[in-house]
Formats: structure tokens, sequence, C-alpha cells
């Protein structure tokens, strides 16, 4: 039960990595995050159904560890995600903000948000109604980012899924965090 | 002209008031209240009854004498075994009708019985209030929460089955119900060994949030709204949608004057208004509500339309 | 050991597919979910089924032997009681083993129109002693009655004695103080009624604010909480809420606490209950696993005489601490 052993102990990102990042130029990160998105609406058409009315919400991920944040702004049409400095941050509906590792691992089903935010490891500010929805419809897509990433490659998808993948073991086990989805088997 | 457009409804006294109290408060009523209907008896906790049944059945004969036609409350969460034995005795008694605020009470329903449902029971649509009236169920005083537009839907229901809408038109509204006493917990005490400390708050203790704002009452195992209900502006559009009648829940202080107040309303014989300017008066503590009525918050005051 | 207290049902929450299929996988033997509208008490947003999910969830169950059960436990609004309707003839459709009610008035209309259909009573109905569990039986056939949160092991094993249909009782999770379906506490805060709207504290009325070092909950513009940085925070249900009453200051209701029952599991099997329950149709997937992971081990460890570990989901629950709740008489 990996999940339950780490729910007290969930990793910081490593100051040095943060400090390396902060002087990084955003925009490589930006193009990659649009490309994200897009790609995700594509792979994903039921997040944007489980959404609603949500989708037309903007979210602000705040990944405390990190000297950036990401302005995500799920419309189907045209799904956004931004990364910004924290000195350029506009408006938004809802801000969601924890370690980079719990966001992550939230995303990837190896947390549980309402755990995290008993513990007081995710803070939520804003419209609650739409972090609720978009919560719940992250969690029912049991979305891998790694395997996302790789599929940004398009045709490229099986080749380059295995040099990702050990990017991210590789990264994950440098740093904590969980760069893949959880897996759950069958225990019978 | 003035005509009676409601019947009135006493409800249960629904606070732990001492047995002179009880037997005053009644005695007071039977002489002097102009309502049409009392329902008498403990609905909230088994464990305060004893202190006063003795008294009930001389309240019950004033009543009757003051041409009141009496109702017997029944217990809103029945869990104990003496409490379904006493629920059970209430269907074996026949002189008078009973009202069922639980429905355990409906294992013990005759066919030939008929009887009153009260606010406590989930009354929400057409086809609850059917099968019930199929039951024997002859009268309904709705849930509290309900909006006019359910209210509405209702009436034309229970027109449709021979049966009348009541609606909870004055008092603290009844929230929850819970095995848990929390009128004891508030003295670091338990249900078990409560020592009855319901008895020093006469309508609830008071609820405040930890920034000062009033918010419910607590009264032994139930919880209830801060706000009293009250629909004293809005008896026109109650009327014209076929609510049959009006129930008014005891609190301390003049009660008899606010009855009044809602006989003299209702009939057309004074304004909203200045009914409820004679609410104000007979409770100035108080604090009002009808926000459920216009399916907002229920602690909402909207002024009669 | 009594042979019936070996078969223990374990009946496990989904507020999604995927929640759904994690709960199969670790050892749900039923499954409990709603469908996306107003007719389940989890109607909050993102969560729960479309008719086509559901289908797929259903086929999926099966394929794995458990069983799923339709929760459509709020109370029909007048003049839209088709919806409620509509629903149970989709889950019959769909071939649900069985449909959660709490409404008369939809038990009714279930009954006459499904006579095959497996009616269990919703603990909305807080149906909390033998005779209104004998009359949901004798009127509508219902077969099994999750029963409510107030009641003591023995009193259950009381009912159990005095009835012939099956209870389901909770055994982890949030924990209501009040009688359920009969609290309009939300209500009174925000106008949505959790028995109508099928959401209790909806989170369009909860504001979450940081006040200097404290992080203050708000419900309709009512206070329900002040933590500090080093407290747990709770969910913005009123009945968990801090409050004064008198002189007392703190938690009028209840502490924040959820309930964990599985160090009573033999208790409430030689009780004679049928099935037992987990809470959390609202929260993820990651839960869903872990809860019922360590649930189905802990009644496979009590069917083969092995002592049951307790306590390991701690880190799951409110206020990060848990109760035995109304099972022991010193709650009330």
């Amino acid at each position: 039960m990996v999940f339950m052993s780490n729910a007290r102990i969930i990793p910081r990102f490593p100051a040095a990595g943060a400090a390396a990042l902060r002087f990084a130029p955003l925009a490589p990160l930006s193009l990659a995050g649009a490309r994200l998105a897009k790609s995700l609406g594509r792979r994903h058409p039921s997040l944007f159904a489980r959404l609603g009315e949500q989708a037309g919400k903007s979210f602000l991920i705040d990944p405390t560890d990190l000297p950036f944040v990401f302005l995500l702004a799920p419309q189907p049409q045209a799904p956004r995600l931004e990364a910004l400095r924290r000195d350029d941050i506009g408006s938004w509906d809802a801000r969601i903000a924890g370690s980079f590792a719990g966001l992550l691992g939230l995303v990837h089903g190896a947390y549980d948000g309402d755990a995290l935010f008993f513990s007081r490891d995710l803070i939520i500010e804003g419209d609650t109604e739409a972090v609720l929805a978009l919560r719940n419809a992250i969690d029912n897509e049991e979305i891998d980012l790694a395997g996302e990433a790789a599929a940004l490659f398009g045709p490229l998808e099986l080749l380059a899924s295995r040099p990702v993948r050990r990017l991210a073991a590789f990264v994950g086990g440098w740093s904590g965090v969980a760069l893949t989805r959880a897996e759950n088997e069958r225990s019978e | 002209m003035t005509t009676k457009r409601f019947e009135s409804t006493l409800g249960p006294l629904q606070f732990n008031w001492s047995a002179a109290a009880f037997a005053d408060f009644y005695a007071r009523i039977a002489d002097e209240a102009p309502v049409d209907r009392v329902v008498i008896g403990e609905s909230v906790c088994s464990k305060r009854e004893p202190f006063y049944a003795d008294r009930i059945p001389a309240a019950i004969e004033r009543l009757e004498r003051g041409g009141k036609s009496v109702v017997l409350a029944s217990l809103a969460l029945v869990t104990l075994d003496r409490e379904r034995r006493a629920a059970r005795e209430l269907f074996e008694q026949t002189q008078h009708e009973v009202e069922i605020d639980d429905l355990t009470l409906m294992n013990f329903v005759r066919p030939e019985t008929s009887f009153s449902i009260g606010p406590l029971v989930n009354v929400y649509n057409e086809a609850t209030l059917g099968f019930l009236a199929r039951q024997g169920a002859r009268r309904f005083c709705l849930p509290p929460e309900l909006p006019f537009a359910s209210v509405e839907v209702l009436v034309a229901a229970a027109n449709v089955n021979g049966a009348a809408v009541e609606v909870w038109a004055y008092g603290r509204i009844p929230l929850a119900i819970s095995g848990r006493c929390y009128h004891a917990r508030a003295h670091g005490l338990s249900k078990d060994s409560c020592r009855f400390v319901c008895e020093k708050d006469l309508d609830g203790l008071a609820v405040r949030t930890l920034e000062g704002a009033e918010f419910l009452a607590v009264n032994g195992v139930q919880t209830l709204s801060h706000k009293y209900g009250n629909l004293i502006g809005d008896l026109d559009r109650l009327a014209q949608a076929g609510v049959k009648s009006l129930r008014l829940s005891p609190h301390s202080g003049d009660f008899v004057a606010v009855t009044r107040a809602f006989a003299a309303t209702a009939s057309g014989e004074i304004s909203p208004e200045d009914g409820l300017a004679l609410l104000r008066q007979a409770a100035p503590e108080a604090e009002f509500s009808n926000g459920f009525l216009f399916g907002d918050c229920g602690a909402a005051f909207f002024p009669s339309a | 050991m009594s042979a019936r207290a070996k078969d223990l049902e374990l009946i496990c929450p989904a507020g999604t597919p995927a929640a759904f299929r994690a709960a199969i996988n670790a050892g749900a033997h039923a499954v409990y979910c709603g469908f996306n509208d107003e007719t389940n008490a989890r109607n909050f947003p993102g969560l729960n089924f479309s008719r086509e999910e559901m289908a797929a969830a259903i086929k999926y169950a099966h394929q794995h032997d458990a069983k799923v059960l339709i929760a459509i436990n709020t109370f029909p609004r007048a003049g839209a009681f088709w919806r409620w309707s509509k629903a149970v003839d989709d889950a019959a459709r769909l071939g649900a083993d069985a449909v959660i009610l709490a409404d008369l008035g939809l038990l009714d209309d279930a009954a006459r129109r499904h006579p095959g259909l497996r009616l269990h009573v919703s603990v909305q109905a807080a149906a909390a002693n033998a005779d209104a569990i004998a009359f949901y039986a004798r009127v509508f056939g219902a077969r099994r009655v999750v029963l409510p949160r107030v009641l003591t092991v023995q009193e259950i094993a009381a009912i159990n004695r005095e009835i012939d249909v099956e209870t389901e009782v909770f055994v982890f999770g949030g924990l209501c103080v009040m009688a359920e379906g009969r609290c309009s506490l939300s209500s009174y805060a925000t106008g949505k009624s959790p028995n109508m709207n099928g959401a209790c504290s909806p989170a369009s009325h909860v504001e979450y604010r940081q006040e200097g070092d404290e992080l203050v909950s708000r419900l309709g513009g009512f206070a329900i909480h002040r933590v500090s940085a080093a407290e747990a925070a709770p969910y913005p249900t009123l009945c968990k809420g801090c409050f004064q009453a008198g002189d007392y200051k703190g938690h009028v209701f209840e502490d924040p606490v959820s309930l964990d029952a599985a160090s009573l599991i033999p208790q409430l099997a030689e009780a004679g209950v049928t099935a037992l329950k987990i809470e959390g149709r609202q929260r993820s997937r990651a839960y869903t696993e872990a809860v019922v992971r360590s649930f189905r081990r802990a009644l496979d460890a009590y069917a083969a005489g092995r002592p049951i570990a307790a306590g390991e989901l701690r880190e799951l629950t409110e206020g990060q601490q848990t109760t035995s709740g109304a099972y022991r008489k010193t709650w009330r």
C-alpha cells in the first residue's frame, strides 16, 4: 500500500533543482503545456463531459516548491495550460496549491485529494465547486503524464515512450515525485 | 369583510418545560387561543415524558372543553424498545387521532384508522403523499424546508386524495434529530446521564458561530433553527395555493398573542404588516425567517410580497 | 464463529468509473454508485455515472463476479417524480443487482412496476428499529436495510433477531451524527436541500479563506471552522463545525472524526449483519483502492480466524482521527 505509507511524507522538490529553474526560460514549458493541453483534450474527451460548465473556469495550479505556476483553462474547444512566473499571475477562479509532488501525485492517483486537504498538504481557494469538478474529472481519467508526453510525439509514440518513461523513472527517483501513474492491479 | 381562510394547529411543545409550566400553557391555550387543533405529547425525547405524563389527561380534557380537537403526538426518532411499545400503544387507543412523526408508526396503522402526518416525515412528492393517503393519512403538515413550488403540487395531490395540507407557519424550525443529546454534550454529560439539563432553556440553547453570529438552537437530541419560521406575510399566496391549515409551534412568552395575531391576519381582519408587528411584540427576542418557502436558505427573511 | 458470519459482504463506494474499477480490483464484493444527477445523495460536481458509463461498469463488475447497487436515494422533487422513476427503470434495464431507495413513493412505484428488482432501503430512510424495517419489508418487499449510524452493536443484534431482511452497516468513512435523510441543517444555511438536491454542504456554497495563520471555512456565509496551520482541516459540514453553545465552545455536535469500525467486524458479524459498507463516493480512486483493499484483507483475516489489523487507514480520514461512533453506547 504505497500511498498509505507515503501520505505523511510528501517529498518537496529539491531546492537545488528549484533554484536552477528560477532562471530557466518559461517559453518551452508553456509551449509543451499548450501541446499537452491540446493532446489531453483529444485523448480524454470525457474529462470535459465531467467538468460540465466548470470547464469555463480558470485554475491556478500552484506548485509551492517551484518558482513558477500554471494557469489551466480547460475549455473543450481550446484547452490551455500556460506556465507563469509568480509575478505575472493575473486573475483566476480557483487556486490549487501544494508541493509539486503532491499535485502530480493527485493527477496520477497516488494520493487522495481529501486526505491531502485534511493534512494541509493541499490548499484550495476561490471557486470550490470548480476545484471539486476538476479533481473528480482528472481522477477518473487515470492520466499518466509520462504517457501523455510520449503521445505528443504522435506516430513516434512507441519509439518515444520508453525513453520518456526511463527519464521519468530517473527524475522521479531523484526528486521523489510520482511522474507516472500509480498502477492498481486486481489482487485475486 | 373577513373570512376564515385557514384552520390552525398548535404543534406539540418541543421543549422540556416543567410539569407546572406545561399544565399552565395548555390551560391558557384551551381557554383563550383561537386554534382548531392541538397536537399534544412528547415528540423529541422519551426521557422527558414521565415528568408531565400525569398532566396530559387533564390538559386534553380542558382543551376539548375549549372546543379544540386533540391529536396525540408521537416520537420523532424511535429506537428503544419502550419507545416502540409506546408507539404501538398510541394506535391501540381509539379516542384520539395520532400524528405520525416517524415512519416506525406505519407498522401499527390499521386499515380502518385515519391519522395525520407530522412535519418530520419526508413527504416531498405527490407519490409519497398518495401512498400515505391510501394508508389512511388525512392531513399532512409538510416538511418545513419545502419551497412554494412543491407546496402547490402537494396541495393538488392532497385534494385528489381527500387530504388536507398544513404548513409550518410559526416557530423555531426542527432541522435535525439525532441519537446523541447535544444539550448533554454541551454540559459535558452523555444522553444516559443527562441530568435533564435541557429544562434550563425554555426555547432551546443558542448555538452561535465562532464569529458570534446567531445560527442554531439545541434542544436535547433535536437541532432547531435560531430564527423562528414565520409565514404571516405569506398567507395570501398560501391561501391561493389551497393550503388548508397553519401550524404554530409553541414557545415561551405570550403564545396566545401569537395565535391571535395569526387568526386576525388569516381572516383579513388586520394586515400582514400589523400581524408581523403583533408577533414582534409577542416575541421581542425572536428573529424571523421564511427563506425555505422561496427555495432560498432557510435563514433568509423576505418581506411579504 | 457462525457460518453466516463468514460470508460478510463488502460494499464499496464509487463516484467515477475509475474508482469503480479500483474497488473491484481491490476485492469489493459489491459496488454502490449513482447516476450523474440529483437522484442520488452524492450529487457533487464531476462525480457519478452517465447511463453509458453505468452499463459499462455493471458489465465490468459482473465479469468479476461482483454486484452493483445503484443508489437512487434522494427524495423526488414534487412535480419531477418521473425523473427518479426513470432512474429506477434505467437501473433495472441496465441489469443492476439492486437499487437503494429512500422515498416511500419511489419504493412503492418500484415495487409495483419492477417486482423482480431487488430493493434495498437506504440509510437516508432512517429505519432505526425492527418495526420500521418490518414495515418496509411487508409493504414493499424490501430485501435489505442499510441501518442508520445511530445504533449500538447490541441494538443491531436485537434488530436482527426480530427481522427477516438483511442488514447492512457502515464500517468506514464520513459519519453523519444526525438521523440521515432527516436533516436540513445544510439546507438552512445554503438553500440547497441534501434530501432534494443530493448534496450536503454543496461546494458552490463553501468558501475557504486564509485569515492570518488560520484557515477559515464558511458554509452559506456561516463560519464553520477556524483552524491553525498545525491542525487537520475538516470538511465544511455543519455537524462537525466549531460553535459556541452556552459556556461550551467547540464541536457542539461531533468532532471532525471519521468512522472506523474495522476492529468491530467480529461483533458486527455476530450481531447478524449481512454486509459492511464503506462510505466515500466523493473520494478519489486512491482512497477507494486503499480502503477496499484494507477491509477486504480484514474480512479475509476474520473468515480465516486470524487477527484483524486495525487503524491503518487513519491518514485517509477527516481530522485524521477515527471513532467507532454510535456502535459504542458512550457516544450518545
